[in-house]
């Protein structure tokens, strides 16, 4: 039976190609092509994400940020270009490798995306029970030792519906990050939220990064956010990255779309 | 006054009739294919579902959960139904067959209706009306809430996850519906038939007894598999792919109870005329 459950994965991972976890660069995006029918989405995307850091994608809306994180967690397969995750092409992996190399991943999505069905503490255990055989009372202290260094300990029997927004996202990264992922990707973390959640997610996207050494990719267009949390900034325009580098770096940036987009957000180095 | 002769503007504004020609071709096409599109998007569905439902993990607890839906959570409706459909049979049938005297084979004629035909068709349509619906809405609202993408990006196939379960417990209870309609039904022509309009109990069971065998329950029983494959692979697949918000998942919902309402009689037909060995057409 081992070519299936929990042992095939197992043996999926153990026969991935060696990965390169010394590289500062945690995922190398290159020449990622996307189209929808004669929709041209991303038009060759190249992109460095540096390991242990906060890196921002950020761009006006339409501009292919969302498209490009499917590409990324690989919800869609790019129709050509590479996705290098510790130097493994994982654009091209399939089946076990490709589920194998997914648990890299923690994702955020815009809305949670928390399962309705089941209540704060199942929704964190989820990851556990489906890929580890920890025992119940391990899968229990797991949980609520995460729960509470985000802060929802208290919420742990409750059901999403019955929770705020920011709570909401406060779990889903206790979910994204249950199996220790290396990467958590957070997909518009704080659109539709009020300035003080606002604010609360920015800290706790910082606070991952500190207390958990993860690597995070924010895909954004809140500019006083991006300014709060970014360690890197990429700038993606009509399906391309047009300006890549620091915060300050970005905000000098002389590209015509950068510039605009950055005197519309009232952002300045000061 | 006579009217300005066209403008430039007004000519690239003119629909070219070679254009609209194609588009409307093109529309026509894709009206004709759809059934054909919708049937390889079930099977493959059901080709995904075969192939991950033989594959640890099995999560027990899901599957029990989708046949007490399915199941236990059908047995008012479906008893209900069957109740005033056995009602209504020994009304007809009684009232007809007096006219030339054979009203004594009413339990037969009921028993046998209900065991081939009548059993599993409306246990089917019970579970696609209460369960199929509330499958589609589930999934559907999974899906445009992110919740399929979030159980793929934890490396969990959301077809082993959500579809399977649903499959069995079709295959399982839609079948244990329809003895359960068989059974109330026939107390409710019973009801009818001897309480109300006179019938003679002794004659009426007697009647049941010598002309139903377990050849025809065995007929309803396939029958009930197949729609309870059809309603719930019908109700995963409008759900599974539904988009388009809320707006999308009321229609997908809409959807799925049409055509798994049309696919359960366009399945009797076929299975009927196989189990039978009559022929398609």
């Amino acid at each position: 039976m081992k070519l299936f459950g929990r042992n095939a994965m197992r043996l999926a991972r153990a026969s991935l190609p060696p990965q390169t976890k010394d590289d500062p660069i945690h995922v190398r995006i290159v020449d990622v092509h996307k189209s929808y029918r004669e929709q041209h989405v991303l038009k060759g995307v190249s992109l460095d994400i540096h390991r242990g850091k906060t890196n921002l994608i950020i761009g006006p809306s339409g501009s292919g940020k969302t498209v490009l994180m499917r590409q990324l967690i690989r919800l869609e397969r790019p129709d050509c270009g590479k996705l290098l995750v510790n130097g493994i092409d994982f654009a091209k992996l399939e089946g076990l490798q490709l589920a194998a190399m997914r648990r890299t991943f923690g994702m955020v999505f815009q809305m949670s995306a928390l399962f309705d069905s089941m209540d704060v503490f199942d929704n964190v255990a989820f990851p556990l029970r489906e890929h580890t055989r920890l025992s119940r009372k391990d899968v229990r202290d797991r949980v609520m030792s995460r729960l509470s260094a985000l802060g929802v300990a208290a919420a742990a029997h409750k059901l999403p519906a019955e929770l705020s927004g920011g709570m909401q996202k406060r779990v889903a990264v206790a979910r994204a990050m249950i199996l220790e992922s290396e990467i958590l990707i957070y997909d518009e973390p704080t659109t539709g939220l009020d300035p003080i959640t606002t604010e609360m997610v920015d800290d706790l996207i910082v606070e991952a990064e500190e207390m958990f050494g993860v690597t995070s990719i924010v895909i954004s267009h809140d500019m006083a956010s991006v300014m709060r949390i970014a360690n890197y900034l990429s700038f993606l325009h009509e399906g391309q990255i047009v300006a890549s580098g620091t915060k300050e770096e970005l905000l000098r940036s002389e590209h015509p779309a950068t510039a605009e987009f950055v005197r519309a957000s009232r952002i300045t180095l000061e | 006054m006579p009217d300005a002769a066209p403008t430039a503007s007004d000519r690239e504004e003119s629909p070219n009739p070679r254009t609209s020609l194609r588009s409307a071709g093109e529309w026509l096409l894709k009206l004709l294919l759809a059934p054909f599109v919708e049937l390889g998007a079930l099977f493959e569905l059901f080709g995904e579902a075969l192939f991950w439902g033989i594959r640890p993990p099995y999560r027990g607890r899901l599957l029990v959960e989708a046949m007490e839906f399915v199941g236990i959570g059908s047995i008012f409706i479906v008893s209900l139904t069957a109740l005033f459909v056995g009602g209504v049979l020994a009304l007809q049938l009684v009232d007809g067959f007096r006219d030339f005297g054979a009203e004594n084979q009413t339990g037969a004629v009921i028993g046998l209706a209900l065991a081939r035909e009548v059993g599993p068709v409306f246990a089917a349509l019970m579970v696609t009306s209460r369960a199929g619906s509330a499958m589609t809405t589930e999934l559907g609202s999974m899906r445009v809430t992110n919740q399929i993408d979030a159980l793929i990006t934890m490396a969990v196939n959301p077809v082993q996850f959500l579809v399977v379960p649903r499959l069995v417990a079709g295959l399982v209870m839609v079948p244990v519906l329809t003895m359960l309609f068989n059974v109330v039904g026939v107390f409710g022509a019973f009801f009818v038939a001897v309480r109300l309009l006179g019938l003679d109990p002794g004659v009426f069971m007697d009647r049941l007894r010598w002309l139903v065998d377990w050849e025809d329950v065995s007929q309803g029983l396939i029958k009930a598999m197949v729609f309870g494959i059809a309603v719930t692979l019908i109700a995963c697949r409008q759900g599974f792919y539904a988009r388009g918000g809320a707006a999308g998942v009321g229609r997908a919902t809409n959807r799925a109870v049409v055509q798994s309402a049309i696919a359960i009689l366009m399945l009797d037909y076929l299975v009927t005329s196989l189990v039978l060995g009559q022929g398609f057409f």
